[in-house]
């Protein structure tokens, strides 16, 4: 169904963008850690902001949260622009940033009244809500317990029902898995989605793992030196850079030169591992017709792969350094 | 702004109340000074022109009122750069409709914080003796100037938190607030006070408020009038401060 | 280091200015507070410089330092050592600033030119008994903060003492009777015969004696919370 459009000035935006920055701008002394960012989030959408550590992801999340003010262009969030109607804007949102941002010293149930009465959540909406999310996110039994007791992947997960207390359309994480183990990690992918899917949440998520935006997100926007330099679905921007490979290893040497000849009927031939062929697959090939092709002509192999570009090779044919490698467990550091 | 400032009050209160280490030492330094100077110096109300009619203990207990009133307030500033060297402080700007509910939330909590230990501080002190010669309504108006620089205190260090937001700010919040009240008569009247010091005593503010405070703990009003004209400005300056401090935090 | 230089020369400076009507007071042992009072700086650095060093090395086991040098050849007790004497060496620093600090007050010096290094001595002996109270609380509790929160403890030491007045004329007899059961008094005590009689032999005995004492029971129980951190195999 067709979205109606407007036209904000400078370019088109959904009728019902639930997050739109135009031009956004954020200058720390002479160093400019966002410069000059557009994007738009749809209503329901999880939009995923993948970029290494310093690329301008969580000074980008800090400005739509209204914790600091762009230097230059706007953004509007849920309707309400960041700078002129931030009161507005926060009743809308809830996030999860970098740092869970906890007091050791409360336990998690002092955190949900404490986060409740901020949000003027009456007494009974405080105690049913709190109670659901808790149980939600699994914490049931540790709430009466002082946040300095639980674990990373126990604090992230009362950060996230804090965030989602005073049930916000809009849900702002900031690199949410990181440091979490593999169970914690997908847990808290599978609970996003939930979010998404049934209780219609806009969720703007950075991170700086692969897996998690290809997983995720509808769609990427990826961030570098504070811009983004590419941005569509998982799927468009792969597609974008280049189609999928196929690797071969012969079973017979002597066969080699016929199965070069098989595969060349469906791509390019490309630099391949020792000992094996590839092949780059031609719009409208697929796996599956390498294999029958190579079970006509009766060619045996002994390995058989397919690989498919990454967003790390995407973010490698936009930028020119790999994006790989790049993440680790520290937190991006907000401005300068 | 009513709820912002009762949740961020009720966090300050539970955690100073449900950790011995945050309880201790808000408590323990008035006490210390207050057993250890009157304790020790009781004989000072030997010193001829020495005429407090209380006696020694209270005239101590004024001091140590006014001090601790504003060392709280510095204590509230070491706990909002914590706040946001912990990135708690995040949590409280991004879910706050109206942030300055939050700078009013640390106010009451340290004023309701030090009304208590202001409570064990005065049992000690009627335990060993001392005297208080004002009426119920001497110690009102002796409660509501030590509520009045309480919150100088920490308006004061919520200013100098909010700017520079780390821990290391922490002298720069003690230390003009622990020079100004040693530069006032904290041992003898300021008659007995001389050369330079009685010079400095003379235009001290906290001059004002602890001689104010002896004033009404010994029953009389002479001194309220010129500690409140004080007293209120400077609150209101500092709230400016504080607010003004509040501004450069949401500017990032 | 800052702190410990500027607060107890301030601590000094005014508590003296504001109770110099205390030494009209008949009995008072010395012509003018700021004699009275110039042994307590020293007290005082000792006290923060002493728990700085403790603190560090609370960071160092905090952070698994203490663990890589427990890996090399270096023994227990010198390391030990090794950590009182950095603070030794600091306090002695700040004791000559202290000194010089004092007499441009006004303070006069009773022992003579003879009597600095045992004035430095003194309380460096005191510096030591706290920092391995210090060390034993840092070695128990592998954390900084441990260290720092018991520093209202040695506060509390410090003015339940004669610190700011001399034990005959406490009138408070229970105020008296802590200060006189207060080691502390005893170590202020001989630091101050020396600036305000010059050499009263029996109270700079008993305070060295207390400074010894303590160090004693102080090493003891830290090389037990030493060996028991630094278990090796």
């Amino acid at each position: 169904m067709p979205r109606s459009r407007a036209w904000t000035g400078h370019r088109y935006v959904s009728a019902v963008s639930a997050i739109v920055a135009e031009r956004l701008v954020r200058e720390f002394k002479a160093v400019r850690a966002v410069d000059g960012i557009d994007l738009e989030v749809a209503d329901g959408e999880i939009y995923g902001f993948l970029g290494p550590n310093g690329a301008g992801k969580s000074t980008t999340v800090h400005m739509l949260t209204t914790l600091m003010p762009p230097t230059g262009g706007r953004a509007v969030v849920g309707g309400y622009d960041v700078v002129k109607d931030g009161p507005k804007v926060r009743e809308l949102i809830g996030a999860a940033l970098q740092e869970a941002a906890l007091d050791p010293f409360l336990t998690g149930r002092d955190h949900v009244r404490l986060q409740a009465s901020l949000h003027g959540l009456s007494r009974t909406e405080r105690a049913s809500r709190g109670d659901e999310l808790l149980e939600r996110v699994g914490l049931t039994d540790a709430a009466d317990r002082k946040v300095r007791t639980y674990s990373g992947g126990m604090k992230r997960r009362l950060d996230l029902a804090l965030a989602l207390l005073h049930g916000p359309s809009i849900l702002f994480l900031d690199e949410p898995t990181t440091g979490l183990d593999p169970q914690s990690r997908n847990a808290l992918w599978v609970e996003v989605a939930r979010l998404a899917r049934e209780d219609g949440v806009t969720v703007f998520l950075t991170t700086q793992y692969l897996e998690e935006a290809d997983v995720l997100a509808d769609r990427v926007g990826i961030i570098d030196f504070g811009r983004i330099v590419a941005e569509g679905t998982p799927a468009e921007l792969k597609a974008a850079i280049g189609r999928p490979t196929v690797q071969v290893a012969p079973s017979d040497p002597d066969e080699r030169e016929s199965i070069v000849k098989t595969l060349d009927r469906f791509g390019s031939p490309v630099e391949a591992e020792p000992g094996r062929l590839a092949v780059r697959l031609d719009a409208g090939y697929d796996l599956a017709d390498v294999v029958r092709a190579l079970d006509n002509e009766r060619l045996k192999v002994m390995h058989l792969e397919l690989d498919e570009p990454s967003l790390d090779d995407v973010f490698l044919a936009k930028t020119g350094h790999r994006l790989e490698g790049q993440a680790d467990a520290q937190p991006e550091p907000v401005g300068a | 702004m009513i709820h912002v400032a009762s949740a961020v009050a009720y966090r300050v209160i539970k955690k100073s109340l449900t950790n011995v280490s945050f309880l201790l030492p808000a408590l323990m330094f008035p006490v210390i000074f207050f057993v250890g100077f009157a304790g020790a110096l009781s004989g000072v109300d030997r010193v001829p022109g020495f005429d407090y009619e209380p006696g020694y203990e209270t005239f101590q207990f004024a001091f140590v009122l006014v001090q601790s009133a504003a060392m709280a307030g510095v204590f509230t500033g070491f706990g909002i750069a914590q706040d946001f060297e912990r990135g708690f402080a995040r949590r409280l700007m991004i879910a706050a409709p109206r942030r300055s509910g939050i700078l009013v939330g640390y106010a009451v909590a340290t004023m309701i914080r030090w009304v208590l230990n202001t409570a064990v501080v005065l049992a000690i002190g009627l335990l060993i003796g001392m005297e208080i010669l004002g009426d119920g309504l001497d110690l009102f108006a002796l409660l509501l100037l030590g509520l009045t620089v309480n919150l100088i205190g920490t308006l004061w260090a919520a200013g100098v938190a909010l700017r520079l937001r780390s821990t290391q700010a922490g002298p720069i919040m003690q230390f003009p607030i622990f020079l100004v009240i040693f530069l006032a008569p904290v041992f003898v009247p300021i008659d007995l006070l001389t050369g330079w010091i009685h010079a400095v005593a003379t235009v001290n503010p906290f001059t004002a408020f602890i001689e104010g405070a002896r004033s009404l703990l010994a029953g009389s009003t002479e001194e309220v009038a010129v500690a409140f004209g004080i007293a209120v400005p400077l609150a209101a300056a500092f709230g400016l401060w504080a607010l003004t401090g509040l501004r450069s935090a949401e500017r990032g | 280091m800052a702190f410990a230089l500027v607060f107890p020369l301030f601590f000094l400076f005014v508590v003296s200015s504001g109770l110099d009507p205390v030494s009209s007071l008949p009995g008072f042992p010395a012509d003018s507070y700021v004699d009275f009072m110039f042994a307590i700086p020293f007290v005082h650095g000792a006290l923060f410089t002493a728990l700085n060093s403790a603190i560090e090395l609370g960071r160092d086991i905090d952070t698994g330092f203490l663990n890589r040098i427990a890996l090399t050849p270096a023994r227990g007790i010198a390391i030990m050592l090794g950590n009182l004497a950095g603070g030794v060496a600091l306090v002695m620093i700040q004791y000559c600033i202290y000194f010089v600090g004092g007499l441009l007050m006004g303070a006069h010096f009773e022992a003579g030119l003879l009597g600095v290094p045992v004035l430095f001595v003194l309380a460096a002996l005191g510096a030591v008994a706290i920092g391995a109270a210090g060390m034993t609380v840092a070695l128990r509790s592998g954390s900084p903060e441990a260290v720092q929160g018991i520093f209202p403890l040695f506060f509390v030491g410090l003015f339940l003492s004669s610190m700011n007045m001399p034990r005959n004329l406490i009138e408070n007899s229970w105020f008296q009777w802590i200060a006189t059961v207060n080691p502390v008094s005893y170590l202020i005590e001989g630091l101050r015969s020396l600036i305000v009689a010059g050499w009263d032999l029996e109270t700079l005995a008993i305070g060295y004696g207390v400074a010894l004492g303590a160090i004693a029971l102080a090493l003891s129980v830290s090389a037990r919370a030493f060996r028991a951190r630094m278990t090796r195999t």
